[in-house]
């Protein structure tokens, strides 16, 4: 079970998440925010698996993945 | 205990005294003596000394090393000094103490190496960008130059501001008694505001002087207004010689103000009511004592080695009621005593100077 | 559920200035990550460059020092040898560290002080407007080479890492990337192994960062790391140049 979080405030749009998601499931909102730019959604959440890899290109760190954790 | 001293070691020493423990300078005559004594002096103490690649680089290793709370110097000479004008602009606005000694050569360009007094403007008036004064202070013999360090080093933790002392070569190369029996007793203040990393104060430390936003840059500018009001009012300091009933009034500063010390005396052995004021801190300069001789003032003499620099905030002082006139030397040259006294025995006859 | 992917602590909650799709971020969290990690936020002091990186000390939540242009190198030297056990760097662009700060970072590595310098490195002026940086690649289009830095007016690119690398002072360094997952992951190690350099006493590091400028390029974000990719990479070969002995750290 994984959840992607995006701070659609903090988005500026530039789409490096899109190119980077192995699942191909982030795509970008018809609606704008505050900054005026047009921010990365996941509207598929249950495809989601938490890789985090948007989260590692994102340069404003407007992305906060959460994951259950593992059973030790 | 009395040591016979150069005039730069007396500095390196006074430093060494103050308590300073960081050197970061390039090498350029006539100030080498004063990195020498250093270079050996500091490590005895626990100190570094370092030699860096550029004045440029120096000054700004003497930002950083004053930014993380050290007592920490720089010396050079005008074409060095002028490197460094970038780097004083941003101790000023960052509000950094620190201390900055300049040897004084003849200039413009590469000039010489023999002695002058032609960095006054750029000290007192600016030399770098924007809004800001260093303290300067223009110490006249090898004790006063060892005694001036711990003053400067003082001023500049008291006001968080950058002080230049001046001298020129000669008074860096001269040999003079020095006693070195004063207090010895170091009193650093605290420095909550240094870099020092956040296990080391409190909260999160930042030295800046960019502030983007013009309002906030205006209110640093009044800031520094402010506390470069207090300090003209309360640091002004000069000597004085044969001043009180004296109407021909020499100013000089340096090594000059030895010259026209000896010329107020043969002056006066003449007849002529000859006496000197001393600038000891050039800026804030001492506006109050050579106002308050105006108006018994026939007329003023600076004697200086330029081309008539500190002659402007003299007149700016006596606001026009009584003349001022100019002497100096050029280039490396030093006023003697005789033109000295010719200069004095014209303006008594009632002559208009050069 | 635990958070997996989130902003370090050593980096204020703050939003950036950088343009949409700039690399900054990317590296400014990496550096952030690392200090974390090794747990340094309460000794490490920063000095931020003239630049888009100007702002840096808004960010960092950590004591930070404003340098002047390209002098970054040298402040951070008057630190280091006030406080020796404190981890000291400097964060600089291509014009800041490369081209007017080139007599600074050098003799930094040559002194072998031990700072470590985060260099950024997008081939363009981004602050001023997109004129040529000392590492502007030839036939490159900015505002100054209007039609393309020609090397008979204005030469070369300048190679950081291969200048630094015959230093003996000079005990890491290394050129990374932030366009790609990958390189981003190898960037992150870079700039950890070069503070754990500093930490162990051993010399200067550098790590070089290649990164993006979409505004100044004309670029969107995405064509920004291709292009990166395709024509800094080639002329800037990453990988760790200099490296200390294996086992040292």
């Amino acid at each position: 079970m994984a959840r992607v979080i995006f701070l659609e405030e903090r988005c500026k749009g530039c789409q490096l998440c899109t190119a980077v998601c192995p699942k191909g499931i982030i795509v970008m909102s018809d609606s704008t925010n505050g900054m005026g730019y047009h921010p990365a959604s996941v509207p598929e959440q249950d495809k989601c698996t938490g890789c985090g890899i948007c989260a590692l290109v994102c340069p404003d760190m407007a992305i906060v993945v959460e994951r259950e954790e593992k059973a030790v | 205990m009395r040591v016979l001293m150069k005039g730069n070691e007396a500095i390196g020493e006074g430093a060494v005294r103050a308590g300073c423990r960081y050197f970061f300078g390039y090498p350029i005559t006539p100030q080498s003596e004063l990195t020498h004594y250093l270079a050996k002096r500091l490590p005895e103490v626990g100190g570094l000394f370092l030699q860096a690649e550029s004045e440029v680089a120096s000054i700004n290793m003497v930002y950083g090393a004053a930014a993380a709370g050290a007592r920490v110097m720089t010396s050079s000479s005008g074409p060095g000094i002028s490197l460094m004008q970038e780097g004083l602009s941003y101790l000023a606005g960052s509000e950094l103490p620190s201390v900055i000694v300049n040897l004084m050569r003849g200039g413009p360009g590469l000039g010489n190496i023999a002695p002058s007094q032609s960095d006054y403007f750029q000290a007192v008036k600016g030399g770098g960008h924007g809004d800001y004064h260093m303290i300067v202070l223009a110490p006249n013999t090898a004790q006063e130059m060892l005694d001036t360090m711990g003053k400067a080093f003082d001023l500049a933790d008291q006001y968080r501001n950058p002080v230049m002392v001046m001298a020129d070569g000669i008074m860096g190369q001269m040999m003079e008694a020095v006693d070195l029996a004063g207090d010895t007793k170091i009193e650093i203040p605290p420095k909550p505001w240094a870099t020092t990393g956040m296990a080391h104060h409190t909260g999160k430390n930042v030295i800046n002087s960019c502030l983007v936003i013009p309002e906030e840059m205006e209110e640093l500018n009044l800031r520094l207004e402010k506390k470069y009001k207090v300090i003209s009012q309360k640091e002004q300091a000069c000597d004085q010689y044969m001043l009180a009933d004296a109407d021909i009034v020499l100013v000089a500063f340096g090594l000059v103000s030895r010259i026209c010390m000896s010329a107020v005396e043969k002056a006066r052995a003449m007849g002529i009511k000859a006496g000197l004021i001393r600038p000891i801190t050039l800026w804030p300069f001492p506006t109050e004592l050579i106002e308050k001789t105006a108006d018994k003032t026939r007329a003023y003499l600076t004697v200086e080695m330029n081309m008539g620099q500190m002659i402007e905030d003299v007149r700016l002082a006596v606001r026009g009621r009584a003349p001022v006139f100019h002497y100096g030397r050029l280039g490396g040259m030093v006023p003697e005593l005789k033109d000295v006294l010719a200069e004095i025995k014209n303006l008594h006859e009632g002559g208009t100077g050069r | 559920m635990k958070k997996a992917f989130s902003r370090p602590q050593s980096l204020l909650d703050v939003p950036f200035h950088y343009c949409p799709g700039c690399t900054h971020g990317v590296a400014h969290r990496l550096v952030g990550e690392v200090i974390d990690e090794l747990g340094i936020q309460d000794n490490v002091i920063g000095h931020a460059p003239v630049g888009c990186a100007v702002f840096t000390m808004d960010y960092f939540d950590f004591d930070m020092i404003s340098a002047a242009h390209g002098r970054a190198p040298a402040v951070a030297t008057g630190v280091k040898r006030v406080l020796p056990d404190r981890v000291v760097f400097t964060y600089q662009g291509d014009g800041d560290l490369a081209a007017i700060g080139t007599g600074e970072f050098v003799h930094a590595a040559v002194r072998g002080e031990k700072i470590t310098c985060i260099f950024i490195n997008n081939a363009v002026y981004g602050m001023t407007g997109g004129q040529m940086a000392p590492t502007t690649l030839p036939g490159q289009k900015t505002k100054t080479t209007p039609f393309g830095r020609d090397s008979v007016i204005s030469g070369y690119p300048i190679k950081v890492c291969e200048m630094l690398t015959p230093l003996d002072g000079a005990a890491y360094i290394a050129r990374a990337a932030v366009h790609s997952p990958r390189a981003i992951i190898q960037a992150k190690k870079a700039i950890k192994k070069a503070f754990q350099v500093q930490m162990a006493g051993l010399g200067f590091s550098l790590v070089e960062i290649l990164s993006t400028c979409p505004t100044n390029w004309g670029l969107t974000p995405l064509e920004a790391v291709k292009w990166l990719e395709e024509n800094m990479i080639p002329y800037f070969p990453l990988g760790e140049y200099k490296v200390p002995a294996a086992g040292v750290i």
